[in-house]
């Protein structure tokens, strides 16, 4: 009896010595919160931004807490609540951003750097997000072929039968697109040209978006659309490597749409918000504002290929050479985010990714 | 059909970790047709060793093993045990836990028909006195129960010669000597040649017409 | 002694329970979720989306199970029975593809055999064909690429259990098969097939299970299975609560996977106390031996060694360019190796708890039972969904226990504490069913001689049982070590900040379309996953019969 009251005893004391242990530990391992110090939210890859936080952080000397969330930052942060610790949500295409919006995370900011250096049309009326970047969806063709203009929806032509590589109808990228065709062409026109490029696929829709490249040279499609920043990355690698071979086969021509009145290429952004419950709201304006700087947007050219929001920045040779100067189709992108569900639901309609 | 056993000059053995290790060695023995024979001996000295390269489960290094005329094993040559037309009865039992005790005993009537196999299945239950014991499963059955499906299992085939390793030495006193009696009348009744293997010298005494004594993989006497 | 010999004491029981509401709790919140979506979207879903993403899953079950029951129970079998060039070794090589998550095969062989891959071209080459415009195989994005995928890394569940059935079958039933006019391979279709079943049935249960949940594969194949559905909803379509539903209905697949489990394992009887006799392997000669040796070694080439040395290609290949290995992934290493360390010490205490708590007698089941199977679930859930259905409880949770301790922010997100406790659910199923098994299999006499030689409950664990159960544990904590390491949906949401593992930043790679950059980090996960399959190989297949069969469903 005693015995047994003495070993219940003994482990109790155990488990509440580990208990107690463990809570001094983590009192001590949770950092004290510094001044100097921020937390992002991000779904963009880590090697494309560490390059600009460092930069950040160099000059403001306030400290990047990280966090990559592939997908789930909406979820993420509303189930965080009040106690979040996220300063600045940063995404890529503008439904996502905009989602944070409408999903009551964001809080709305009042910066003349901010307004100045962003066009209108790039950021929200009130201050609850800002656009930062931008890239445009090309087409990528074998460089033999001869093609002169080329729009967006020539791709549902059928002398394409077979020819055509893209990545997930599903995905943000091309669901962009299709709204945007919704929005420029209305729904019936846009679910054809679904079943158009469906008709022309060489292969499943699935993938990135330089695996078009690799397709190409692989002699499986002639032409496909992707993002115009792989272009950059991929003739910029080292000679002799995989991706150089594949940004070597292509030629990149920028489409327009057949309804666009003034010929503009689709565009998609990356961008960001500040946190509604910010603990460190004046850094996390701080590193939006920084973002938006000469410098950083020269980053964002020269780095990571992509055309900056700000006026006068100098875009990246190769992209200069291989694309050239940016035409934005002026669809605003509010638009372009009205029409993504509907978009999203022509593609299952079709049955695109099967 | 029940036939007679000729063994002469068997060697066994395997290749150990210094050369050939010799377990049976100059071994030679006949059994006539309708007989029962039995090995004693202590454990070790290769009696089931020999029942197994009857069976066909070990291979011969020298003599031959012949039954009914028909050359089974010799160093060359060797008939694969499903072709000698020999049954086996495990001290384990064997019977398989999956089926119950009539597909047990029909198992070795693949190629009869459904209703030849039916009514072997039902004459051999009766003979060992497990009429309505059929749709019973192994482990259902009591250790005595066990061993005599098992013998009802080896006998539906009509073997040419029928081989007991230690049978009864699972069993407990008084049902070994029911079981060993009950076993003989049957083996004895059907004229079906026996070979047995026990360490139990009571066993031998009842069971069987002729005993060998084996010690160190030799045969000493067989009367 | 009023409560008897078998029912553990009040702590015990009330801790068992609260693990089984852990686990529960995922589901219920998926549940919860499920009922708050509006239902047009229901429709929308239900007439586009659902009814192909369950034939694609259903054809892709089909399919796999099909190549894992033949390539596991073939190569089990070949192993067992016959003695050939090399046996020793590949009977435990036969176990590496363990160490290959799906998503790294998927990728290694659409790079491998793409047009301008290296097979290809080397077929090219001997045809005469200049350009791949010339000459092309059939894409690997399809349903029977994505079988071959999946099929050739899954088999070795079904290898594993299959192998450690033949391994300990007893001699004297497949002799007694012959001596009845068998042949070889009829003493195997109608002896030792039925009576591995059971076994191959968990092993089989398993294989689909992973598939099940795998979406890295699917995904980069082109199939669009349901998980990938509940993903896609989720994320590209935004609506949460649809994809709460689908996952909801993923559910019933796994019920019916885990019943399908069940029936195939009625039957099964353990050993009685026949002395067992392992069959002795026949050896082969000429060209039936090489030809085995072939047969058996296809499966390891195809599943680990062809992709590894793909790996290890690719990885020379980007060192040679001047990237060199950065501190990103050496830092990744680390927090993998951490983070699986302390998934599977939490899980394996936490298996052992449960099962300890539901143990029963045949005669006197213990109503602790139902816990110990909830507690399982877990592993049926994909690391997506229940990653997705934690959240919310999860956070919850921590705000409270923030509340308490007067810290700022969520502590238990920030450590880490979520994403273990996601990984500890995930895994649970291991070390409860190996203990479960382990438990069973030690003889009741042990316990009462213990307990009237003075010795309580609790004394009776530590020094009779554990020492007993070493095997089990042993081996249950290998397989959820190897799972940790790979895991990857789970880890890409629940991740607090600036922590990677391997996965998540060959994930990153991979997303970004850098292929080669991940080509390291893939071989790391491989490499660390590596000596834990070997060691699980080495003790798996050395256990005396009667404590170590690994059986993570009992």
């Amino acid at each position: 009896m005693t015995d047994r009251r003495r070993a219940t005893g003994r482990s109790t004391l155990r488990a509440l010595s580990l208990f107690a242990t463990t809570a001094c530990l983590a009192a001590a391992v949770l950092p004290a919160h510094a001044a100097d110090e921020l937390t992002l939210y991000t779904t963009r890859e880590p090697g494309l931004i560490q390059p600009l936080l460092t930069a950040f952080t160099a000059t403001t000397k306030i400290q990047v807490n990280t966090v990559f969330v592939k997908d789930g930052l909406l979820e993420r942060v509303k189930a965080e609540g009040a106690r979040s610790p996220a300063d600045v949500l940063m995404t890529v295409d503008v439904g996502n951003l905009l989602d944070l919006v409408d999903g009551g995370v964001t809080q709305p900011v009042k910066s003349a750097a901010l307004e100045s250096a962003i066009p209108a049309n790039l950021r929200g009326t009130d201050g609850q997000w800002f656009a930062l970047s931008m890239r445009a969806r090309v087409l990528y063709a074998d460089k033999g072929l001869k093609l002169g203009a080329f729009r967006y929806e020539d791709l549902a032509d059928p002398k394409w039968k077979g020819k055509v590589c893209i990545r997930a109808g599903q995905h943000p990228y091309n669901t962009a697109l299709v709204a945007s065709l919704i929005a420029h062409d209305g729904e019936a026109k846009a679910e054809q040209w679904l079943r158009g490029v469906k008709a022309n696929l060489a292969r499943k829709a699935t993938g990135g978006d330089r695996d078009v490249a690799r397709d190409i040279l692989g002699g499986i499609c002639d032409i496909g659309l992707a993002n115009s920043y792989y272009v950059g990355q991929m003739k910029s690698s080292k000679e002799g490597s995989d991706a150089r071979k594949w940004g070597d086969a292509i030629q990149v021509v920028r489409p327009t749409f057949a309804n666009g009145k003034s010929g503009g290429t689709h565009v998609n952004i990356s961008g960001a918000a500040v946190a509604k419950n910010a603990p460190q709201r004046a850094n996390a304006v701080k590193l939006l504002e920084f973002l938006v700087s000469d410098s950083a947007q020269s980053l964002y050219a020269q780095a990571n290929y992509e055309y900056p929001v700000r006026k006068g920045v100098a875009l990246d040779p190769i992209i200069g050479q291989t694309i050239g100067e940016l035409k934005v189709d002026p669809l605003p992108l509010t638009e372009i985010a009205k029409y993504r569900k509907q978009a999203s639901a022509l593609v299952d309609k079709v049955g695109f990714d099967r | 059909m029940t036939a007679a056993l000729h063994i002469q000059d068997l060697q066994l053995g395997y290749d150990g970790a210094r050369g050939l290790h010799t377990v049976v060695d100059g071994f030679s023995l006949e059994l006539d047709t309708g007989r029962i024979g039995c090995l004693l001996g202590p454990s070790g000295c290769g009696k089931t060793t020999v029942l197994r390269a009857i069976a066909g489960f070990e291979p011969v290094r020298a003599g031959r093993i012949e039954l009914g005329g028909v050359l089974l094993s010799a160093p060359g040559t060797h008939r694969p045990p499903e072709q000698r037309r020999v049954g086996m009865m495990f001290q384990e039992y064997a019977l398989f836990p999956h089926l119950t005790a009539a597909q047990n005993v029909g198992f070795g009537l693949r190629r009869a028909t459904a209703a030849e196999r039916h009514a072997r299945v039902d004459a051999m239950l009766t003979l060992v006195g497990l009429a309505e014991a059929g749709s019973r499963f192994p482990h259902e059955l009591s250790g005595g129960q066990q061993q005599r499906i098992a013998l009802a299992r080896a006998l539906a085939p009509a073997p040419a010669l029928l081989l007991l390793d230690e049978p009864f030495s699972n069993l407990d006193g008084a049902t070994r000597e029911r079981l060993t009696a009950e076993v003989r009348d049957i083996l004895q009744q059907a004229g079906q040649t026996a070979m047995l293997v026990t360490h139990n010298e009571r066993e031998a005494q009842v069971m069987a017409d002729r005993i060998g004594t084996m010690h160190n993989g030799r045969l000493s006497r067989w009367v | 002694m009023p409560r008897g010999l078998r029912a553990a004491g009040p702590l015990w029981r009330i801790a068992t329970l609260l693990v089984a509401l852990g686990v529960l709790a995922p589901v219920a919140s998926l549940a919860w979720l499920a009922l708050g979506a509006d239902l047009s979207h229901w429709a929308h879903l239900l007439q586009f989306v659902l009814p192909q993403a369950a034939l694609n899953t259903a054809l892709l079950l089909a399919g796999v199970g099909t190549v894992v029951l033949v390539i596991g129970t073939g190569c089990a079998w070949l192993v067992s029975s016959c003695d050939f060039p090399g046996r020793r070794v590949l009977h435990w090589a036969l176990l590496l593809p363990l160490a290959m998550p799906t998503y790294i095969v998927a990728f290694v062989y659409l790079d491998l055999l793409h047009p301008i891959g290296p097979v290809q071209g080397a077929i090219r080459w001997m045809l005469g064909y200049d350009s791949p415009r010339q000459f092309r195989l059939p894409d690997l994005r399809s349903m029977g690429g994505a079988v071959f995928v999946l099929g050739v890394v899954l088999y070795p569940y079904v290898y594993m259990t299959a192998r450690a059935m033949f391994m300990t079958q007893p001699a004297h039933l497949m002799e007694a098969a012959r001596t009845l006019g068998e042949g070889r391979f009829g003493a195997f279709r109608r002896v030792a097939l039925p009576l591995a079943r059971p076994a191959i049935a968990v092993g089989l249960s398993l294989a689909l299970l992973e598939t099940l949940n795998d979406i890295g594969a699917s995904e980069f194949l082109g199939i669009q299975t349901l998980t990938v559905a509940v993903y896609t909803t989720w994320i590209t379509r935004s609506d949460l609560a649809g994809a709460a539903q689908i996952a909801c209905a993923m559910l019933l697949v796994v019920i019916a996977l885990v019943l399908l489990e069940r029936h195939g394992r009625r039957h099964q009887r353990f050993g009685s106390a026949q002395r067992m006799r392992a069959m002795q392997p026949r050896p082969l000669h000429g060209m039936a031996a090489w030809m085995a040796t072939i047969a058996a070694s296809v499966p390891v080439l195809v599943g680990f060694v062809a992709p590894a040395a793909y790996l290890v290609w690719e990885s020379i290949k980007r060192l040679q360019l001047g990237h060199g290995i950065s501190r990103g992934l050496v830092t990744s290493l680390g927090n993998t190796i951490a983070l699986a360390l302390g998934v599977t010490v939490l899980a394996v205490a936490v298996g052992l708890v449960v099962a300890w708590t539901a143990r029963s007698h045949a005669s006197a089941p213990n109503p602790a039972r139902w816990q110990a199977r909830a507690a399982t679930l877990g592993y049926a859930l994909p690391g997506t969904v229940l990653a997705i259905g934690l959240l919310t409880p999860a956070l919850a949770v921590d705000a409270r226990v923030a509340g308490w301790l007067g810290l700022p922010g969520l502590p238990l997100m920030a450590l880490g504490m979520v994403l273990v406790v996601a990984c500890v659910i995930r895994f649970l199923a291991m070390p409860v069913g190996g203990i479960e098994a382990g438990l069973a299999r030690i003889p009741p006499a042990l316990e009462q001689a213990a307990r009237l030689l003075g010795e309580n409950a609790t004394g009776t664990l530590r020094r009779v049982h554990l020492p007993l159960l070493q095997p089990a544990i042993g081996a249950s904590a290998l397989l959820v070590f190897v799972d940790a390491m790979k895991e990857l949906p789970a880890t890409l949401l629940l991740r607090p900040a600036n922590f990677d593992t391997l996965a998540t930043w060959l994930y990153a790679e991979a997303a970004r379309g850098t292929y080669e950059e991940g080509a390291l980090a893939a071989l790391a996960i491989v490499a660390a996953g590596l000596l834990p399959v070997v060691l699980l190989a080495r003790t798996q297949f050395r256990q005396a019969p009667a404590t170590g069969h690994q059986n993570p469903h009992p």
